[in-house]
């Protein structure tokens, strides 16, 4: 092992094995965990080839073959949990994208939320057992998250009892679902329904696309890859273009609308379910935002403390570059990130399944406010992340734009979540309008509760409007629930002060959705301000919940720096509105710095115990035994454009350029 | 309206109709788009010549961009290769010289796509650092690419700091030779662009020892290759080092020297010579060369960098008038998605920026023009300013362009992940940028320790001398200063004065702290070093007010010399106030902290932004159009002119190799994985 990541591991203070605990949810969890990388790892039919070297064909191909072991192993090795299939797949895949994976993702559970029975009889067993792979195809080439622009037409033929699936213009082409490329040879088609003249909205259909045998396009369907992306390499994202294509009545998911024989539409019961999926969805990405962020933190920080560069004083040997305070600067506070996003992603998925629970008794109540919550924290912490990687990558010098760093597949395999799933600032205005319709339920006298129950205590509702310099300001910045209280009164502000600019404007306007258009940036700030709090409130809740005595001290540190950094960077907001004196942000920054001297010594064990194996993270900078430099070289040896000692293109360019000229 | 022949260039049969939603957006012509171009290019003549090159380029298949996107790096390489030996071909022919704004502009056309870059830093080391007849024997060498050459100086384990570098040349009297070695792992020479597979020579920065002592850094020209057969000479381990995120037409290298030989006269000896004995003497300092280094990099934030930003906020701004997504009011049919208020936030300040950044790179650039002479007569004392300037400058521009670039790419939603969108591309080069040629910390400290050393200067002695001899971009620092703004209403923010002001009073409070939390950590008894580490955080966010200051300064001096173009004028001065006023919104806390801004003027400061989104937004497709891009440069099927965004996406993707191509994952895994089960049934 390198010297000096021995070095900062022996000096740690507290055991990262504890730490690990505490994020995988219990010992237990951590042994089961690693039992099953063990699986993996140990097994010599995984071979895990490094995927930087390959075209995207190749990796496309490396993506499906790991398909097929994956079903075939995880079956072997008894793992049918979903917490333990996801532990699999995370290892095996490497990045975790599967051209197999809607089929299972996407396809199955629409079959089971929205097919009768009969339809579930006929398709379930093939699709899990994989005699049918299916994708789900709603977005199309015009149209994204307007769910009711769709174009993509089925409308009903009562003579044969079919339905004529259409796309009727180039922006009606269906476009973006993964493994519809080339992989799957079924798919969930989402189109309006037209029947007896009549158009009836968006509905889902199950649609053959290609041969069984063949895996030809069916006669009708052209479909195809879109092209090259800036990652997912190993996903088949495609296209379908239906012409005058008929399915059966049969394959129109009937479970809540129906289409009668002769063509009489039977409206469905409302249903708030589907809600559901896409709370799982989205809880589960910010889940995501911790574990990508935690990698590249985890990366960025093992390197700099291998790393050596120039000199704090003259004459002495060059430091660690994490011994430089910039550097610190950019990585801890990142760090503590993580863990904040990382304690979210638990809380999130614990909430999902107490509400799922809920749900299946027959109460709605928390819905909505879940629903509110998960889209603006999707949004919040995927866009932090974002930013966060690339600082990341950023803080690995030159070395950090090498594929060998591992850091820009990271990047640019986590970044499409902050479009897909709900465009990040269209899920802030959701979480925005869930705000605003908080804000006037307590303007008009009841109280609100759950994460916005703040509102209730709006001065503004009590004494009188407008004014808020007489808010208590005394924030004690070493401690975490006052600094959560200061998130609080922020979020407040920044809540009444979009709830009043958008009443200003409707009064203006006369029109309640040019109005919403006119203020939609104090709205997404203050749905921002709304999840920054939930953050560090729920960061700082976590804190009295550790047993261990030193892994309790070094996450209150993180806790503190996740706060204070905020404050830090958004000091306006905090000085605006007198939650804040001048002197108070001036000592947030002198804490700051002390809080990164107090990191400093943890930081390698603090990485440490996020427990990546080396696969996963796929990085030579940022190896568990620090043996960046010789391994960079021999993972560059390795190159394709190695693979000769005169290049092919000497010949056919270079000679003639010295002889021509 | 007719639309430019110059810019509907991609000549695709279904395209010949300008697409309605972009059409309506350059039916009112606030300004004259013509005219903005031409102040963009520094004079119609630039833009005539520029268009004409960018025709010829266009017209010649060889340099199509088009399967670019399709490419492995080896195939990216090769095809660079193609391009260079092309561009060489045609150079000479038409008699375009290796400095001619020609061949600049025609680098600009292929978005500087070509391989063999460093060949030229080569040459431009050997000028400045060669003796004459060091010069006289390789100049024409390189001119006639008799040699391939690169400039290797980064090692494995190494990067900024150069004194760090571990590659030694220890002169050997005996034979009148230097040995050129690699002593450890970390000093393998890493990164130099085509090192990895094209280089015959290389000019290798080492540490200089000779009769047993350590001299320092020097240049020593290496053969690595063979010129007979390109295969690596004896003692030379030399290759790629492997993928990276973008540069892929580069064959960034890797080289270990294995105890190499080279005659004493490949060490470029205008500042400093090894005699034939080993006696090392010295012949003045490369000072006057600085001054061609913070050209270079002024020049490559202007040549490469700002450009990509402008690319990605054409191909962003175009697309959002053309997509239409949900609706404003109910009644209305989808809106354009750059009606929206938090798409034009989005967009809108990176256009400002993009035009902020173009002045700021130009005014820089004649400044540093304008100090040739007083450097010829050897008087430096305009270095430390022109080095602070350019470092804040690289690290400011950088920053934000890779930043920007990467806004623009998400705002296209789904779309702008697509490689066709021609967004990634864009962000992947640019984002190079902020680690090559300084690493941007490093840069900003640079600009941080002049401000300090000025602003203590100023504090020693205030008398009158001192004063005048402050450097004309730090000169705000002894200027009467402001202790409240006097802003009141909207419409205040508007005037230049007001934000510069603003921005001034920012940048020397930050400068006063950083130099006062130095000052006292030294006087607790930590030594200068020591302190400087513990305060860097605070130099870092002056250095970084400083630059925006500079900016602001810049942009609006510009805007006071186009009195002739009022239309132009004004609507340029739209995005100078958007530019300050971003600034000003997005670091509130540093306004409000000492009580120069309210928090009611910070209101009213919004309420500004805003209105001027509204204003911008109608003259945001005209203002991407001045920029003058070809289709064929921006090779995005999002962003093209005639806003033909869908058919083309549509039909570049059937085009892709995955649809051309069989599915060999089919018949290996899909089809068993299918008959998996049917065959036990």
């Amino acid at each position: 092992m390198n010297q000096d990541l021995r070095k900062e591991r022996a000096a740690a203070s507290f055991n990262p094995e504890l730490l690990t605990h505490v994020l995988d949810g219990s010992p237990e969890n951590t042994r089961r965990r690693r039992e099953i990388e063990n699986l993996i790892l140990k097994d010599p039919d995984f071979q895990h080839e490094d995927l930087n070297f390959l075209t995207r064909s190749q990796r496309y191909e490396v993506a499906v073959r790991k398909s097929a072991t994956t079903v075939e192993k995880m079956r072997k090795f008894g793992i049918a949990d979903p917490d333990e299939i996801m532990w699999f797949k995370k290892l095996h895949l490497v990045n975790f994208v599967e051209p197999v994976g809607l089929n299972y993702s996407m396809f199955i559970p629409t079959l089971l939320n929205q097919g009768t029975t009969a339809q579930q009889e006929k398709w379930l067993l093939s699709s899990q057992r994989l005699e049918i792979i299916g994708t789900y195809a709603q977005t199309e080439l015009g149209h994204g998250t307007h769910l009711r622009g769709l174009e993509t037409t089925a409308t009903y033929d009562p003579e044969t009892q079919e339905f004529i699936l259409n796309s009727p213009t180039v922006t009606s082409i269906k476009w973006w679902p993964g493994g519809l490329g080339k992989t799957s040879n079924y798919a969930i088609v989402l189109a309006q329904l037209i029947t007896q003249g009549k158009c009836y909205g968006l509905h889902a259909f199950i649609v053959p696309i290609r041969e069984l045998g063949t895996h030809k396009p069916l006669p009708g369907i052209t479909v195809g890859d879109i092209g090259p992306k800036f990652g997912y390499d190993e996903m088949d994202n495609g296209y379908l273009k239906m012409d005058n294509y008929r399915i059966p009545r049969e394959n129109m998911l009937m479970k809540y609308a129906q289409v009668k024989p002769d063509g009489t539409y039977v409206k469905p019961v409302s249903n708030k379910l589907t809600y559901g999926t896409m709370v799982f969805i989205r809880s589960f990405l910010v889940g995501e935002a911790a574990r990508c962020l935690s990698k590249a933190c985890t990366i960025a920080i093992r390197y700099s403390a291998v790393r050596h560069q120039s000199e704090i004083k003259p004459g002495e040997p060059e430091p660690q570059i994490l011994d430089y305070q910039t550097q610190q600067y950019k990585l801890f506070p990142l760090l503590a990130t993580a863990y904040a996003f990382q304690f979210v992603g638990a809380y999130m998925k614990e909430t999902y399944h107490r509400i799922n629970k809920d749900i299946g008794e027959g109460d709605l109540s928390e819905l909505p406010e879940l629903h509110a919550l998960t889209a603006g924290l999707k949004a919040f912490t995927s866009w932090t992340a974002n930013a966060a990687i690339e600082a990341c990558r950023m803080a690995c010098g030159g070395h950090g734009y090498s594929h060998c760093s591992g850091l820009p597949n990271i990047y640019v395999n986590f970044t499409p979540t902050c479009t897909f799933e709900g465009e990040n600032t269209v899920m802030m205005l959701q979480t925005a309008r869930f705000l605003m319709k908080s804000y006037d339920q307590v303007h008009s006298g009841k109280l609100v509760c759950g994460m916005v129950s703040y509102l209730n205590d709006l001065p503004s509702q009590r004494i009188q409007p407008q004014q808020v310099a007489v808010w208590p300001t005394v924030v004690d910045i070493n401690s975490p629930d006052s600094l959560t209280e200061a998130y609080r009164l922020r979020a407040a502000r920044l809540v009444e002060i979009a709830a009043k600019n958008l009443q200003a404007e409707v009064i203006h306007r006369k029109s309640k959705e040019v109005a919403w258009n006119l203020t939609s940036i104090d709205l997404v700030r203050a749905s921002e301000a709304h999840c920054h709090y939930v953050v560090v409130k729920l960061f700082s809740e976590k804190i009295p919940q550790i047993q261990d005595r030193s892994v309790q001290a070094v996450l209150r540190n993180l806790c503190l720096l996740y706060s204070l950094y905020g404050i830090c960077q958004k000091a306006g907001d905090f000085l605006q509105w007198g939650i804040m004196t001048e002197s108070q942000v001036t000592q947030v920054n002198e804490r700051i710095k002390e809080l990164l001297t107090a990191i400093r010594p943890d930081a390698v064990a603090l990485v440490d115990a996020f427990d990546f194996q080396d696969v996963t993270l796929g990085s030579v900078l940022g190896r568990y035994d620090g043996n960046v430099y010789e391994n960079m070289f021999e993972w560059a040896k390795k190159s394709p454009l190695n693979k000769t000692e005169v290049h092919e293109s000497y010949h056919k360019h270079l000679k003639s350029l010295q002889s021509k000229l | 309206m007719g639309s430019p022949v110059h810019r509907v260039s991609l000549g695709d049969t279904w395209s010949k109709q300008v697409h309605p939603d972009i059409q309506s957006e350059r039916h009112m012509q606030s300004f004259d788009v013509e005219q903005l171009t031409k102040i963009l290019d520094g004079g119609a003549q630039n833009t005539a010549l520029r268009r004409k090159v960018e025709s010829i380029i266009h017209s010649d298949p060889e340099f199509s961009l088009k399967d670019n996107y399709f490419m492995t790096q080896n195939e990216r390489y090769e095809a660079a290769c193609k391009k260079k030996f092309h561009i060489q071909m045609l150079a000479q022919r038409l008699g375009w010289s290796e400095d001619s704004r020609e061949l600049g502009y025609a680098y600009r056309s292929l978005s500087g796509d070509l391989a063999l870059g460093i060949h030229n830093i080569f040459l431009k080391s050997i000028r400045s650092l060669g003796s004459e007849e060091q010069i006289a024997k390789w100049a024409p060498l390189c001119n006639k690419f008799q040699i391939i050459a690169t400039y290797a100086q980064t090692e494995l384990g190494h990067g900024t700091y150069l004194q760090g570098l571990e590659t030694e040349a220890t002169y050997d009297a005996a034979t009148q030779e230097f040995v050129v070695h690699s002593p450890t792992m970390t000093a393998i020479k890493w990164w130099p662009g085509g090192l990895g597979r094209s280089a015959t020579h290389a000019l290798v920065l080492a540490q200089l020892i000779c009769s047993g002592a350590r001299q320092g850094m020097h240049a020593f020209i290496v053969p690595i290759r063979s010129l007979q057969d390109h295969s690596p000479l004896p003692g030379i381990t030399v290759g790629d080092i492997g993928p990276k995120m973008d540069f892929d037409h580069m064959d960034n290298g890797f080289l270990q020297l294995d105890r190499v030989r080279i005659p004493r006269e490949n060490m470029l000896s205008r500042f400093a010579q090894v005699l034939p004995d080993g006696t090392y003497i010295k012949l003045g300092t490369a000072k006057a060369n600085y001054l061609t280094m913070v050209v270079t990099r002024v020049d490559i934030l202007l040549g490469e960098v700002i450009p990509m930003l402008e690319k990605a906020c054409v191909i962003a701004i175009r697309y959002s008038v053309v997509r239409r997504q949900s609706r404003i009011r109910p009644s209305d049919p989808e809106a354009k998605v750059l009606d929206y208020q938090t798409q034009q936030q989005k967009l809108l300040p990176q256009l400002a920026t993009a035009y902020a950044f173009h002045f700021l790179a130009s005014s820089l650039l004649e400044f540093f023009h304008r100090s040739y002479s007083s450097t010829l007569d050897k008087d430096f004392s305009l270095l430390p300013e022109l080095h602070a300037l350019s470092a804040g400058a690289k690290a400011m521009v950088t920053d934000f362009c890779a930043q920007g670039a990467e806004l623009c790419r998400r705002a296209c939603g789904g779309h702008g992940y697509s490689k066709l969108s021609g967004l990634p591309s864009l962000v992947t080069r640019v984002a190079a940028s902020c680690t090559y040629e300084g690493e941007n910390t490093v840069l900003y400290l640079q600009t941080a320790r002049f401000l300090v050393k000025i602003y203590l200067q100023a504090q020693e002695s205030p008398g009158s001398t001192s004063q005048r001899s402050l450097p004309q971009s730090v000169a705000y620092l002894t200027a009467p200063d402001q202790t409240r703004c006097p802003a009141q209403r909207a419409a205040d923010f508007l005037h230049p004065e007001l934000y510069t002001t603003a921005w001034a009073h920012v940048a020397t409070r930050l400068i006063k702290d950083s130099a006062h939390h130095l000052q006292t950590l030294m006087k607790s008894g930590a030594d200068w070093h020591e302190a400087w580490n513990q305060t860097t955080v605070i130099h870092l966010q002056a250095a970084k007010a400083h630059c925006y200051y500079v900016t602001v300064k810049t942009f609006t001096e510009a805007l006071e010399k186009l009195e002739n173009e009022p239309a132009i004028q004004q609507v340029l001065k739209r995005l100078c106030d958007l530019y300050a006023l971003h600034g000003i919104l997005t670091n509130t806390g540093d306004f409000l902290y000492d009580g120069f801004l309210s928090g009611a003027q910070i209101d009213v400061a919004r309420t500004a932004y805003l209105d001027l989104l509204i204003l911008i937004r109608k003259d945001a497709i005209l203002l991407t159009d001045a920029f003058d891009y070809t289709d064929q440069c921006l090779n995005s099927a999002l962003g093209c002119y005639d806003g033909n965004v869908y058919e083309r996406l549509f039909h570049w993707a059937q085009k892709t190799p995955t649809n051309t191509q069989g599915n060999p994952a089919y018949e290996k895994y899909l089809r068993p994985l299918l008959q998996s089960w049917r065959s036990r049934l």
